[in-house]
């Protein structure tokens, strides 16, 4: 490895530590824990983890049998559907928020159906946010799945056939076990991506305290009011992140 | 009860067009150089590949009939055991072999005792709770035979099963593979055991390899594949002695000696005796082969003095004499206990300095490191 190398890798460094202690320094100790209490904190903080937790739910019943068809189906569609799939990872969040809004808001076609038939409206309520969440998060739990899958390949499929295990078998008993390590690691980016979101549910869910405002909306909110205490509520979601990385560790972080 | 393939497919500019049968019990060596279509082939009787004309039927049920029916994987009874014994990773050995017999609806208490049967039968019942990672080749390939077998299929299909198995390893499970694919009904009828689903009788086999001892050792009768067509076929001994053309006189051609076997080689029949090395299931006192490739065979004048230390030396009259590539193969009268006669790779020039034509007296030399002696099909 040449040197020189060490000059970039050392700014890369500065630049993700560097911000992370300023915000340590800035930080108001003795009121910390007065500040953390709050209730405005408390409510974004259960909201977060319940909202991060139910998307990284369905991510997981929605994005594996997505992954196992990406990966095992055959045919021109597919390539084309991949490439729809990974949009949410390079399309701004706020524009999927704008884009949810317009699928499911009151003037969209399905908000009008869900309205109309059921009497349901669906922007800005906390189911708004699993699903800004859940449309944000997905991707990155069927990129890994299908990595796996594809590096796997298909040949342990195959020989529990020929041992007269039906398709649904093959799924359940071969498939999925051979997926949990990717499915653990792809589960935690997912949690943590949503845990992180705020673009598209601030444009498809609002910020109603103790319903839609998770803690990056009471971040952002505090921000221009009371900047202590939205230092104070940042320091918080950079412990949930190390605890996520600490507990779950997924194999990216590892090597 | 026998397996029937009638098989055509194109792929890009390789066709396959095969026909054959594999009666009840038997075993069937599809033998031929890569690319010869020999995985296309595995593919399309596993039920992998759709053909574009096919026929498959196997104890009178069809399993292909090319187009319009093709009846999916597990459901077609035949099992396979590929060069990689493809053990599922997360369970253990017998958790592995029972993977069979759960699929297809047995009690897990009971499917864990077939499984157990069977790692026994395959000499591996200590390897019961191992996990694959902690296994060998040579015992996860051990697992693998007993988790074919265990799923109870009418057919099973050996993709070079002993290619991945370093050399110490291959011995040993050829000879398990000779016992679990070559016992007659009669000689174990008294041991019905517990995962038995299909009697071994009536169980047959297609091994696909490249290497003629694989052929000798397991198979009946043999096929010989060239870039997609059936070249030669036979009982699997006569067409590796006296391969019909020089395809498979190229890749198959063998001497092989009948006899019995003994601690350092063989007693043919003529009473003469071979020098050579026993493989490792082979056992003094039994039906034998002494096999050895015809570039093993060094050729030397008529009363040549005996130097040196080839042990097996053969005076014989040359037959024949035929171009095989850059080869001349001398084949000599039948003579030497072996019924073809020898057969010899010598260069031109070797050929024209000896001064060879047919009705020339030679001697033959073998070292006995060259001859492999393997127990008889």
């Amino acid at each position: 490895m040449p040197w020189v190398l060490w000059i970039p890798a050392g700014l890369a460094l500065a630049l993700v530590v560097l911000p992370v202690a300023g915000l340590l320094v800035r930080t108001d100790y003795a009121r910390l824990p007065a500040l953390l209490t709050s209730d405005a904190a408390l409510s974004a903080l259960r909201l977060s983890l319940v909202t991060a937790l139910a998307s990284t739910i369905a991510c997981v019943v929605l994005g594996v049998p997505l992954a196992v068809v990406l990966a095992r189906a055959r045919g021109r569609g597919v390539r084309l559907v991949r490439a729809v799939v990974l949009l949410p990872l390079v399309l701004p969040p706020v524009v999927g928020g704008l884009a949810l809004l317009f699928l499911l808001g009151r003037n969209g076609f399905l908000g009008y159906l869900l309205d109309v038939v059921a009497g349901v409206s669906v922007p800005f309520t906390t189911t708004a946010v699993v699903i800004a969440q859940t449309f944000v998060a997905m991707p990155f739990l069927v990129v890994s799945l299908e990595g796996a899958l594809r590096s796997g390949g298909q040949r342990y499929e195959l020989v529990a056939a020929t041992l007269g295990a039906r398709p649904w078998t093959v799924f359940r008993r071969v498939t999925v076990p051979l997926l949990l390590p990717a499915l653990g690691s792809g589960a935690v980016l997912s949690f943590a991506r949503a845990l992180g979101e705020f673009g598209a549910t601030i444009t498809f869910a609002g910020s109603l305290e103790g319903v839609t405002r998770t803690l990056p909306l009471e971040v952002y909110a505090q921000a221009q009011a009371d900047v202590d205490s939205a230092v104070a509520l940042a320091l918080l979601l950079i412990v949930v992140a190390v605890v996520v990385i600490a507990v779950a560790r997924p194999k990216a972080f590892d090597r | 009860m026998s397996l029937h393939v009638d098989v055509a497919v194109t792929r890009g500019r390789f066709t396959l067009d095969v026909t054959f049968d594999v009666p009840a019990g038997s075993v069937l060596a599809v033998l031929g150089p890569n690319g010869s279509g020999k995985s296309t082939l595995l593919q399309c009787l596993a039920g992998l590949l759709v053909p574009d004309s096919a026929a498959v039927t196997l104890d009178g049920r069809t399993l292909t009939r090319a187009p319009g029916v093709q009846v999916p994987v597990h459901d077609r009874g035949i099992g396979l055991l590929a060069q990689d014994p493809l053990l599922l990773p997360h369970l253990t050995a017998v958790e592995n072999v029972a993977f069979g017999p759960r699929s297809q609806g047995v009690r897990p208490s009971r499917a864990r005792a077939q499984a157990r049967e069977w790692l026994r039968r395959a000499d591996a019942a200590e390897l019961t709770g191992r996990r694959p990672a902690q296994l060998s080749g040579g015992q996860a390939q051990r697992v693998a035979i007993a988790r074919a077998l265990a799923g109870g299929p009418r057919a099973l299909l050996l993709d070079e099963p002993l290619s991945a198995l370093d050399v110490d390893a291959a011995p040993a499970i050829r000879g398990l593979l000779r016992r679990v694919l070559r016992r007659t009904q009669s000689a174990h009828s008294g041991e019905s055991g517990d995962g038995e689903v299909v009697p071994d009788g009536e169980r047959c086999a297609v091994l696909v390899t490249h290497d003629p001892l694989d052929v000798l050792a397991l198979a009946d009768d043999v096929v010989v594949l060239d870039a997609g067509r059936i070249a030669e076929r036979g009982p699997a001994k006569e067409v590796l002695a006296a391969p019909r053309t020089a395809f498979t006189a190229r890749i198959a051609g063998l001497n092989l000696v009948p006899g019995v076997a003994a601690a350092d080689g063989l007693h043919a029949p003529n009473g003469r005796f071979v020098a050579g090395v026993p493989s490792g299931d082979c056992l003094p006192g039994e039906p034998a082969v002494a096999v050895f490739a015809p570039g093993a065979v060094a050729v030397h004048p008529a009363g040549a003095p005996h130097t040196g230390s080839p042990r097996n030396v053969v005076d014989a009259r040359v037959a024949s004499l035929e171009p095989h590539g850059a080869v001349i193969r001398l084949r000599t009268a039948g003579d030497g206990g072996a019924e073809t006669g020898i057969a010899a790779d010598l260069t031109p020039a070797s050929v024209a300095e000896l001064g060879l034509e047919p009705g020339s007296a030679v001697r033959l030399e073998v070292k006995a490191a060259s001859v492999a002696v393997h127990p008889a099909a």
